[in-house]
């Protein structure tokens, strides 16, 4: 939920008319987007309409061409220091999780703490457990990530994003690798993320989830934002014909 | 089978007998064909021939006292006797890694224990036959036994890994020193590395380049893969006019152009240049090898990495150089191996490792028309080093396979 | 939806990650323009001060020395730069014929190490161990006194009835010389291959449109296999002559001989080489799904048709890049040649260095020239390797 507190304060991320090529094809078409701080979004849509993408460039893992970013302030450009401040602010969860094979599930939470923020071993080994039990899998901590379960790995996936104190979570199709039955763990500790206040920005493809936790859902299709509304709105009342189609076609 | 539906089965006939014993196994594995058998027969013949002819010479025509009487030459060169313990010791301290490095990793390390104190007892066996006598040999046991104490100790108690790797690290400058000595050192006076010879110059100049080489090949292959054209196009360039061109040209270029390059005063030895050379090259061959494990590397990995901030050294030291290092180990180990081989091209320049020393040997009057016999003998000190490394490579592929990723 | 954003902050060009990029670049370029600059100059300086200058037109004096084998003519009084050409022959003609040889014995090898036969498998098996590891120069040296050198001196030559001679300097051939009727026969043998290889044309093209046509093929083999034996026996003069080598009392004069370095050199090459080619041709063999084999076996193809058509040529997309880098590990170690005294490029090129005094340049030609070639076999292979991918399409 957003913080009422803050309602009229600045976004915690602006993005404002972005554009974005690849090579010829124009995947970014003039998307526009506030999120407030502690605010839970969902994006969702047909594949290809560039909704991995628009997270992507928020924290520059793509670049726009054109159009402003700006985070917590902060504007995206091609300053090396406002991105490496960006990128601590914000963590990122992938679809195929991407954990450090060689090294333990602690070692994976807590190698950026140490090398980014500087912290001391101790600390950041405590504060990876803290995590570790947080999301469910404390046990796991020696083990390496190839020995453990889909919906383990990703978690171990969450607690390391999380053990950065971000601000903002990304979360690309943070499901779609699982098999059915791991997908429930994992939305499980999103959706206590998102009641502790953290702003979100989801790309999903879990309808049910969306309903129970987004704050806003924003349908994307072919490059542009198409319909942006509270759960209700989209599910119950769609302005838009196409965002009507696709949530038809999502049903059946 | 009958017919009230019972199905009934008959006593079992036992398997026919010319199945079973050695007779079984010749016919199923020799002559299972008739061009099998036809082939059986004559590579049974032509073997039998050929080591008739072997054996023949081996043991009754054959002037093995080239060997045993020059031992001392082909094993350390012209290395001063009197200083002969320093090699010695050299071998004993790599001798006490390998023991505790069997105890504590056991695997592919321990076959190359074994064979490294085999070895050992092999060459005091030589050395009993030879004018170097019985003291030397006793040193080459001590060494064998202090393999096994290693590798015994190590397992009771194992040292710490960091530790282990660490020591071996430090052991090659340390060996230098040993051989090379200090100006004006009472203990270790300076042996000029003109003096090195023999399988010692032989295993220094392997050894050296491949641990030489190993920061500029993984500097190299990353430059390769850089998104700065001007680098990549540097890399590329330098790696394939190393990679397209005979080492013996490299070594030759190597040999006239260093001491050009310096200010005339500063002399660079021969074995240096040679190092130089060969270290220029095998990093070459290990950038491809190590560009190979950099590949392999999804890109998601580095995309998450870039997500919690890590800057690009922390995503190599980390990340990126663990695991590519680790999956290319195997091609790296079978580079060991060519460059053990191909250290022989420096006699083009006139060092004297083992094959050198095999042909200065040979100018020796009493020795004249003795060529088989030295150059049989230095394949067979070849094949025993080379076979047993790529052996114990095999080994470590084969845990590699099944280990962590 | 908001208050506006705060305006847009100029990025100092320190912290540009274009600019950086660039900069990083023009660093790099420099500290190599610089270190070039520096070397080049320590060289020429050095090279001055013994007395050694760079004297282009060097390549253009005359050599002044003997080259024991040649395929093109040569003579003392030609220039340096016909030595390196003859250098280079040789170098090329030992490349081909060991590329050849080789790979026709590493792939016999490769097969046979997979045999059923139970003494062939491990004997191939051990023949690859000891040539893999052992250095190729010792296996030169060995050959070379063991065998080659080993064989009766000239006057006690062995003779193999008229035709040939061994003897420790090499093995004396029949030399075939072109005999009177030469050009006739030359012609139909051109002829028949023309006709042929229009036919096989044909043929190809009829198959990729579906229709077989067994009988073209057969006529175009029998055209030229044909032709030139009915031409020879109908020509009432011989139109190849060998000129037998006659043994004298101190050396056989005649027909064309092999010296023992070049058999010597060529034996090793294809020894050692194929030992590696094996390897790579078990593993290719060894990456064709096993299921392949079994179901044309159930087809009821014989063993050997199976290898011929199924297996070999899936393997042949396993196996053509590493056998390109041992085509060019071979051209690159023909450069061995010296420690026998082969006049190969290598070879050819420091005799020139000691004699003009400019071993950097000619080293440096010398360089080029074999990467020239490794680029012109690597581009070939590229050719084999995109046709070995593409019959799968």
């Amino acid at each position: 939920m957003p913080d009422p507190s803050l309602e009229d304060a600045d976004p915690i991320i602006h993005i404002e008319d972005v554009h974005k090529w690849f090579g010829e094809l124009h995947v970014l078409r003039g998307v526009s987007l506030d999120v407030a701080p502690g605010e839970v979004v969902v994006v969702f849509g047909p594949s290809g309409s560039g909704k991995s993408t628009l997270i992507r460039t928020i924290n520059r893992l793509e670049t726009h061409q054109r159009g402003r970013i700006i985070v917590d302030g902060i504007e995206l450009t091609d300053d090396i220091r406002n991105i490496a401040q960006i990128r601590r602010e914000i963590g990122m969860v992938f679809q195929s999780f991407n954990l450090f094979p060689h090294l333990t599930v602690l070692d994976n939470v807590a190698l950026a703490p140490i090398q980014v923020r500087g912290w001391r071993r101790e600390r950041a080994e405590s504060d990876a457990m803290d995590l570790l039990r947080r999301v469910g899998i404390p046990e796991q901590a020696q083990k390496y990530p190839a020995q453990l379960s889909g919906g383990q790995q990703q978690r171990v996936a969450i607690a390391r994003a999380l053990a950065m104190q971000p601000r903002i979570m990304l979360f690309d199709e943070p499901t779609s690798a699982l098999d059915p039955e791991m997908i429930n763990e994992v939305l499980e500790v999103m959706r206590e993320l998102a009641a502790s206040g953290m702003t979100m920005v989801c790309v999903t493809h879990e309808m049910g989830f969306a309903r129970a936790v987004a704050d806003r859902m924003v349908f994307m299709d072919e490059g542009s934002i198409v319909e942006i509304g509270p759960p209700a709105q989209i599910f119950e009342a769609p302005q838009e014909e196409r965002t009507r189609r696709f949530l038809q076609q999502i049903r059946h | 089978m009958s017919a009230s539906g019972l199905i009934l089965h008959p006593a079992e006939p036992p398997p026919p007998a010319a199945r079973l014993g050695p007779a079984g196994w010749a016919r199923q594995h020799l002559f299972n064909s008739r061009t099998s058998g036809v082939i059986t027969v004559l590579l049974v013949i032509t073997l039998a021939a050929l080591l008739a002819i072997i054996a023949s010479w081996a043991l009754t025509s054959a002037r093995w006292g080239v060997v045993t009487d020059n031992l001392r030459l082909f094993l350390i060169g012209l290395y001063p006797p009197a200083e002969a313990w320093r090699p010695w010791l050299g071998l004993m301290v790599v001798s006490t890694l390998t023991g505790f490095s069997a105890g504590t990793w056991g695997g592919p390390l321990r076959t190359t224990a074994v064979w490294l104190g085999a070895a050992q007892l092999l060459l005091a066996g030589l050395m009993l036959a030879s004018p170097m006598g019985p003291v030397p040999a006793f040193g080459m046991v001590l060494g064998a036994g202090v393999i096994g104490a290693g590798a015994m100790a190590a397992r009771r108690r194992p040292p710490s890994r960091r530790l282990l790797r660490w020591a071996w690290l430090g052991s090659l400058p340390l060996v230098w020193l040993l051989l090379g000595g200090i100006t004006d050192g009472v203990v270790l006076p300076p042996v000029g590395t003109d003096l090195w010879g023999g399988l010692l110059l032989t295993l220094v100049l392997a050894s050296v380049s491949i641990v030489l080489s190993f920061p500029l090949g993984v500097l190299l292959a990353l430059g390769r893969r850089s998104s700065l054209p001007v680098v990549r196009i540097l890399c590329t360039g330098f790696i394939e006019v190393v990679r397209g061109v005979p080492l013996v040209t490299i070594i030759y270029l190597a040999d006239i152009m260093l001491p050009l390059f310096l200010p005339g005063d500063v002399r660079i030895d021969r074995v240096i240049r040679a190092i130089g050379g060969l270290t220029l090259f095998s990093a070459a061959y290990l950038a491809e090898n190590v560009r190979g494990g950099l590949q392999a590397i999804p890109r998601g990995q580095l995309e998450a990495a870039h997500a919690l901030g890590l800057g690009a050294i922390a995503i190599h030291r980390f990340i990126v150089l663990p695991q590519a290092l680790r999956m290319t180990i195997p091609a790296n180990v079978g580079l060991f191996i060519s460059l053990l081989k191909d250290t022989t091209l420096v006699i083009i320049v006139g060092l004297l490792e083992i094959l050198g020393i095999g042909r200065a040997v040979l100018a020796q009057p009493e020795w004249l028309g003795a060529q088989v016999e030295v150059y049989v003998f230095i394949a067979v000190v070849f094949f025993v080093l080379c076979w047993t490394i790529s052996q114990a490579s095999y080994r470590l592929e084969a845990t590699l396979g099944v280990g962590r990723r | 939806m908001r208050a506006p954003p705060r305006p847009l902050p100029s990025t100092p060009p320190w912290r540009d990650t274009r600019v950086l990029a660039v900069a990083a670049q023009v660093a790099v370029l420099a500290v190599v323009a610089v270190a070039a600059w520096l070397l080049v100059g320590e060289l020429l300086s050095a090279m001055a001060a013994r007395g050694l200058s760079f004297v282009p037109g060097f390549l253009d004096t005359t050599a002044g020395f003997e080259i024991a084998e040649t395929a093109l003519d040569y003579g003392p009084t030609d220039t340096y730069r016909q030595a390196l050409l003859v250098g280079l022959a040789n170098t090329i003609m030992v490349s081909v014929v060991g590329v050849a040889l080789s790979t026709i014995l590493g792939v016999l090898l490769g097969i046979a190490r997979l045999s059923d036969n139970w003494l062939l498998s491990r004997l191939t098996a051990g023949y690859v161990e000891i040539f893999r590891n052992t250095p190729l120069l010792v296996q030169l040296l060995v050959l070379y006194f063991a065998v080659f050198l080993q064989l009766p001196p000239v006057r006690e030559s062995l003779a193999v009835g008229d035709l040939a001679f061994l003897n420790q300097r090499g093995i004396s051939l029949p030399r075939p010389l072109p005999g009177l009727s030469f050009g006739a026969f030359a012609a139909i043998v051109g002829a028949a291959s023309v006709a042929a290889w229009a036919l096989w044309w044909v043929a190809r093209r009829r198959k990729r449109e579906g229709r077989r046509s067994p009988g073209l093929r057969r006529l175009a083999l029998l055209l030229l296999v044909g032709a030139p034996t009915v031409a020879w026996i109908s020509l009432t003069e011989a139109p190849i002559v060998l000129e037998l080598p006659q043994l004298g009392t101190f050396n056989l004069r005649g027909g064309m001989s092999l010296s023992s370095e070049l058999a010597a050199l060529l034996v090793a090459l294809v020894l050692y080489t194929s030992a590696f080619i094996a390897e790579i041709v078990r593993g290719g063999i060894q990456a064709v799904p096993r299921g392949q084999r079994e179901a044309a076996l159930a087809l009821g193809l014989s063993e050997g048709a199976v290898l011929r058509r199924v297996v070999l040529p899936q393997a042949l997309r396993v196996i053509v890049p590493p056998l390109t880098s041992q085509y060019l590990n071979l051209i690159k170690n023909s450069s061995l040649a010296i420690a026998v005294g082969y006049p190969d490029l290598f070879n050819v090129s420091t005799t020139i260095a000691n004699q003009t005094g400019q071993p950097v340049a000619v080293i440096a030609l010398v360089m080029v020239t074999y990467l020239i070639l490794s680029l012109i076999t690597a581009a070939i292979m590229g050719v084999v390797n995109r046709r070995a991918q593409l019959r799968e399409r």
